[in-house]
């Protein structure tokens, strides 16, 4: 098995290699789960204002890396840099305060709680009224901001003190989007964002990674439906077993060729 | 209107309130004694003692957990206070630090244990309710130790005429806990843990330590609740607040408090209380046997949590 795949890596001198102003550089990550070799000494780059799609079968390391890159798993081993700095993401916390953004398929989102309170989860503006990391929410600024994200996403018919069980699923993904866009992401991780969505709410889902792009921001894409990723992405990464098995501009592939490379 | 109304009905307390008031207007027309003065007086008396357990166990149900050993608790402390004063030689405040510190040591434990082995905590505090009550069985040695004179009671429970000092001590952790429950990023990160605890993470809440200061609020006020109930009947029983658990863990069901987690309110946790007290006045007064307490407390608890659910559902399907 692994053979055949191997036969299908294009050569490690064929991969598109970071540029001297790459958003975020990885070199060499490892990952171990148990037994499992979940990373095998993967190399990764996004620039800013690049949309990458990332490819692979179930099972393939898209979804650790992923955890990797938003600090939900640190690596056993390899380097990250931002911005050409070395750092360490031991927490999502450490990847939101430099600037990398998690849209989890699942939204990340609390369905009891209101869009204002989700948008601002962990991150709660303060009053003045405050002991040390503790105190009273700014619930005007909360509440403005929030009106003023869901105008940015054309849901000005809610208020953002609507729960968010309340939204479908489209909504719910716009709303996670605004609040990456909020906070003046450099990076934005999509994890399967169009699952569970409908043929529209996919269409509005791309259009924003699109107008991301526009304003400078990067994007890593993971979908397994390689018709959503194809028409937006600038870059191809495909992994199978861990490794990186393809890193490819889109213009030098196919959706053809790349679907016979991963399946 | 629509929207006022929607806005009313998304509250968690919504039904414990209008059941409270029908409950309050029964009892009113059926049993004259009972809004008189007098009987005000005694259902105030009693408010306080489960209200501030209420308070602890609705948070930790917030965050997603559970507490068994409250009633446990609430026996355990005021025995270590009694007991450090009057065996240990302590003075009345070091015992009161001593007895405090027991009832944070058992929440830190409970969550310790829950979190670490990833085990339902339920299944914890079971387990601590049976060994936090033999702990103050065997402190007592077997039999009720004397009540030590010198213990400050009447900061907690001196009669002020309408109601005891206790009151003040509940209505002040009822404010500082819903002020931080309801308007704090704390309080937000509560909702969001027990909300959903996956988003909670992912969005950089370290939610094992939410959940950790909920359990070690909770035993802790379990054990003030304990201790003011023993400076009340100045006596430490080992056997104080059995079965107590439930009933706190009923008021919080009965007040809009979601068993799963994220969703509940204090007003809540108060309405909730004060239905379980009135019920029980009530049915006093109203001359039926007070072995029906029990029943009437099943019954308001299903019923309530039915309600409950509907309400919800109807809100969510309003424009």
């Amino acid at each position: 098995m692994a053979e055949i795949l191997r036969e299908h890596v294009l050569p490690k001198d064929r991969f598109v290699q970071p540029g001297p102003n790459a958003l975020i550089r990885c070199v060499g990550l490892e990952k171990w789960y148990g037994g499992v070799h979940a990373l095998v000494s993967v190399d990764f780059h996004a620039e800013s204002g690049e949309i990458v799609g990332l490819v692979g079968d179930n099972g393939a390391g898209k979804s650790t890396l992923i955890k990797v890159l938003s600090g939900a798993h640190p690596p056993d081993a390899g380097k990250i840099y931002i911005d050409g700095d070395e750092v360490q993401l031991r927490t999502p916390k450490e990847a939101m305060a430099r600037g990398i953004e998690t849209i989890y398929q699942y939204t990340a989102m609390v369905p009891a709680m209101s869009i204002a309170r989700n948008m601002f989860i962990g991150r709660e503006p303060l009053s003045r009224f405050k002991i040390g990391p503790f105190g009273l929410m700014d619930r005007r600024t909360m509440v403005d901001h929030a009106t003023r994200s869901l105008s940015n996403i054309d849901l000005t018919e809610r208020s953002p003190d609507t729960p968010v069980e309340e939204l479908s699923g489209g909504q719910r993904q716009s709303v996670a989007i605004a609040r990456a866009m909020y906070f003046k992401s450099k990076l934005l991780i999509l994890d399967e964002p169009t699952n569970h969505l409908s043929v529209k709410e996919t269409n509005k889902v791309l259009d924003y990674v699109l107008s991301l792009k526009e304003q400078g921001i990067g994007s890593i894409f993971i979908s397994h439906n390689m018709h959503h990723i194809f028409p937006i992405a600038d870059r191809i990464v495909a992994m199978a077993r861990g490794e990186k098995i393809a890193d490819i501009m889109k213009s030098d592939t196919s959706i053809d060729e790349l679907t016979e490379l991963i399946v | 209107m629509q929207r006022i109304l929607k806005t009313l009905l998304s509250r968690p307390e919504i039904t414990a309130i209008i059941m409270l008031g029908l409950v309050i207007i029964g009892f009113t027309l059926y049993a004259p004694q009972f809004a008189t003065y007098a009987n005000s007086r005694v259902m105030l008396f009693a408010l306080p003692e489960l209200g501030i357990i209420v308070l602890g166990v609705g948070i930790l149900m917030i965050a997603g957990e559970f507490d068994l050993s409250v009633g446990s608790v609430f026996a355990l402390v005021p025995m270590v206070i009694v007991v450090a004063v009057g065996r240990w030689g302590f003075d009345p405040y070091s015992a009161m630090a001593l007895g405090f510190l027991a009832a944070l040591a058992v929440g830190y434990v409970n969550g310790w244990i829950t979190l670490t082995f990833n085990i339902p905590s339920f299944v914890t505090t079971l387990g601590m309710l049976f060994m936090a009550r033999s702990l103050a069985t065997v402190l007592s040695g077997g039999f009720p130790p004397p009540f030590p004179s010198e213990l400050p009671i009447a900061v907690f429970v001196a009669d002020l005429g309408l109601f005891r000092s206790s009151m003040l001590w509940f209505v002040g952790f009822a404010l500082i806990l819903g002020i931080t429950l309801h308007y704090s990023n704390l309080g937000n990160w509560i909702f969001a843990t027990g909300g959903q605890q996956q988003a909670a993470a992912d969005m950089g809440i370290d939610t094992r330590r939410v959940k950790m200061a909920c359990f070690m609020l909770c035993s802790f006020l379990a054990g003030f609740a304990g201790m003011i109930t023993t400076f009340r009947l100045r006596s430490a029983l080992p056997s104080l607040g059995e079965g107590l658990e439930l009933q706190a863990i009923a008021a919080a069901v009965i007040g809009g408090t979601a068993l799963t987690g994220g969703i509940g309110s204090l007003i809540g946790f108060i309405v909730g209380t004060g239905l379980i007290r009135v019920i029980d006045n009530g049915l006093v007064m109203a001359r039926v046997d007070a072995n029906w307490f029990r029943f009437a407390i099943g019954a308001l608890t299903i019923v309530a949590v039915i309600l409950n659910i509907w309400v919800r559902n109807r809100a969510r399907r309003m424009h």
